[in-house]
């Protein structure tokens, strides 16, 4: 038999038809729904007179919109639109018959944190959902990838998606990681090496030691972002961290099934002698902590650096690097940590999990904050309760941070979250775009650690100095 | 879906690289619960200042490309969310055909499914379109989808590669789940393998 890489076997694990043509139907195992790219499908499924194929499989929370300020089970809490988007979810959810966790539930939270807390996520998986940010989930070797609202609604219609097999890429991270470096700065720091268009066409598998040393959530924040590199999907296979990290949570295999399951999953890597279309190969000891200058997420450079010169860029970069520093008031050779914060915003799909939460609050411990304002946004109920639990909710809340309830909040700003016309904020969300905060808001992206630090000390921060 | 196979139209130039689908409809224009209506809140944030009035600056709205069928950008063109909000917007505005050296993965797809056509070409030949673009309103640049073309105003034809089965579709302006509902048989027994093979799934 030929060698495969992970990607090539969870694929033919889901062929369920391949045309003459090499188009092929892959069938879907975990299909997640969300309020804002699915009304649309559920719609047409009505016009059509069709039915959801497998309810059992199709998970839906609402978490785009969802304000995430206390008494928010009050329609008046938010917009029109929004409550209308918000409803529209809870009625196809009930008419459907499709598993739901509404705003009022502890389990709600961003989707991509709420499918691996209930196990809904598992290893040789395929997993979509209508929202980019679904390669989160590759973290458990899992294929999973963003798709459209049309295809949101082939997939409740069929359990299926049309596909061609996409290519192969390693990325792979050696050694060993210096201190204050994370998860975050492995990944943006790929972004920054292959570009946001390096992927395009990928399904990136990560590798090496440095990626075997992380946690399953710094797992899931490093796949989370393969899409910012262009990849649809990112993969990591399994291994005992994650077997750990799934065993128990609700809807993962049971006794007699586990082992079932297990024997498959440990065949789940890429064989040694597996072809590569692309390889990409990083030292660990080479990651800075890293922050973005610009508006794409590929204008990445460590945190002792200063903002480049847009005639230090070639082709298209040049105007574009000009008009991200024109956005963001920054001046060429002005040092990065020089640059003051008005906002910090701690949360999200990337990292709005417990493991964030805490890296967050040891900076900010027995600290007052020195912006404007701060949140904490945690990424689920389940996440807020724990913090709670620990105590890394009071270490926020006495040093002046807002401790929200969870949602997607100002990662995308689509509730009353948002950044004002110019309001510079350091964020741990995914994208530097123009507006992504908010009209005219300026972002910078760094690690939950780097975003806190910034937060006590009033500007960028490398948290190396405070150590 | 509409159909498309030829198309003469105007093509304006928008040269800017990554081009995310934030910048081409921003998220308030998300919360709505239909597909139409989109095409006045494409590319907002360049198109009006914040009082909703247009920025004559902005190529859209120059009256030379205000009814332009045809974008020519920079590289990663729609990358970012996978709202189709993005191409219902520009299918709103009247937009069919986006031309770029390289387009984002999901957009790209999601073009497919709302009868526009994304056409990826080298970088030398999207400069000369590009310059063709400039040139106005007097320029029509052709597509032939049938033959895989783009005719520049000037008569230089470059081809262009496209997927048999997109191709297919988008000719024959067919719904992707009919197709594959065809297929039914093939899904039941994949499942019914399946749940033999991996139970817990």
């Amino acid at each position: 038999m030929s060698p495969k890489t992970l990607y090539d076997k969870i694929w033919d694990a889901h062929l369920a038809h391949e045309a003459e043509d090499g188009t092929c139907l892959i069938y879907i195992d975990r299909h997640l729904v969300h309020e804002v790219t699915s009304p649309q499908a559920f719609e047409g499924l009505r016009m059509a007179g069709r039915t959801v194929r497998a309810p059992d499989k199709t998970i839906a929370v609402p978490d785009h919109n969802v304000p995430t300020t206390e008494g928010r089970e009050n329609p008046e809490a938010m917009t029109e639109d929004s409550r209308i988007q918000v409803a529209a979810l809870d009625k196809n959810a009930r008419d459907f018959g499709v598993h739901y966790y509404p705003v009022s539930d502890v389990r709600q939270g961003i989707v991509h944190i709420v499918g691996p807390e209930q196990g809904w996520t598992l290893p040789g998986m395929t997993v979509v959902c209508g929202d980019s940010h679904t390669a989160t989930h590759g973290a458990f070797g899992a294929l999973a990838h963003g798709i459209g609202t049309s295809e949101v609604e082939h997939v409740l219609a069929t359990q299926t998606l049309i596909q061609r097999k996409g290519k192969n890429m390693k990325v792979e991270i050696t050694g060993k990681l210096r201190p204050g470096v994370t998860a975050k700065d492995i990944t943006l720091s790929v972004i920054g090496e292959t570009g946001t268009a390096g992927g395009t066409g990928y399904v990136i598998e990560y590798c090496g030691e440095a990626i075997r040393d992380l946690s399953m959530e710094g797992r899931m924040t490093v796949c989370n972002m393969a899409i910012e590199g262009g990849a649809r999907a990112g993969l990591i296979a399994p291994d005992e961290t994650t077997f750990e990290y799934i065993k128990g949570r609700p809807h993962t295999p049971k006794a007699g099934q586990w082992e079932q399951a297990m024997e498959w999953w440990k065949t789940l890597h890429s064989d040694d002698d597996a072809d590569w279309d692309k390889v990409v190969t990083i030292r660990g000891e080479d990651i800075a902590p890293v922050v973005t200058w610009g508006t794409s997420p590929e204008d990445v450079l460590p945190i002792n650096e200063s903002v480049p010169a847009p005639e230090s860029f070639s082709g298209g970069k040049v105007e574009a690097a000009r008009r991200a520093l024109d956005y963001m008031g920054l001046t060429p050779g002005q040092k990065l940590t020089d640059i003051e914060i008005d906002t910090v915003f701690i949360g999200s799909c990337t990292n709005g999990r417990i493991e964030d939460l805490r890296a967050a609050a040891e900076m900010v411990k027995g600290k007052k904050i020195a912006v404007k304002r701060a949140m904490v946004v945690p990424g689920s109920g389940l996440v807020r309760a724990q913090a709670e639990e620990e105590g890394l909710a009071d270490i926020f809340k006495a040093a002046g941070f807002e401790w929200r309830l969870a949602g997607c909040s100002m990662c995308l700003a689509m509730n009353p979250d948002q950044l004002a016309p110019g309001e510079r904020c350091a964020s741990t969300s995914n994208r530097n775009f123009e507006g992504r905060q908010g009209y005219k808001g300026r972002t910078h992206l760094m690690s939950p650690a780097m975003a806190a630090a910034a937060a006590v000390t009033g500007h960028l921060t490398d948290i190396r100095d405070l150590a | 879906m509409e159909k498309f196979d030829k198309l003469s139209g105007i093509a304006a130039p928008l040269p800017l690289v990554n081009i995310d689908t934030d910048m081409i409809i921003p998220k308030q224009f998300l919360k709505t619960i239909k597909r139409s209506g989109l095409g006045v809140n494409l590319f907002d944030e360049m198109r009006y200042d914040r009082d909703g009035n247009e920025m004559p600056d902005f190529v859209l709205n120059k009256p030379a490309y205000r009814e332009a069928q045809v974008l020519v950008t920079g590289e990663n063109f729609g990358c970012g969310s996978s709202r189709e909000h993005a191409p219902w917007a520009l299918a709103d505005f009247g937009i069919k055909a986006i031309i770029s050296t390289s387009f984002a993965d999901i957009f790209y797809n999601n073009c497919f499914k709302n009868g526009i056509l994304p056409i990826v070409l080298p970088q030398e030949q999207v400069d000369v379109l590009m310059s063709d673009a400039e040139k106005g309103a007097n320029a029509r640049m052709e597509i032939d989808l049938e033959a895989q073309t783009v005719t520049t105003s000037d008569g230089e034809v470059f081809g262009f590669e496209v997927d048999p089965h997109r191709k297919h579709c988008l000719i024959n302006g067919l719904d992707d789940i009919g197709l594959t509902l065809e297929k039914a048989a093939a899904i039941d027994s994949f499942e019914a393998r399946a749940a033999a093979e991996r139970p817990w799934v």
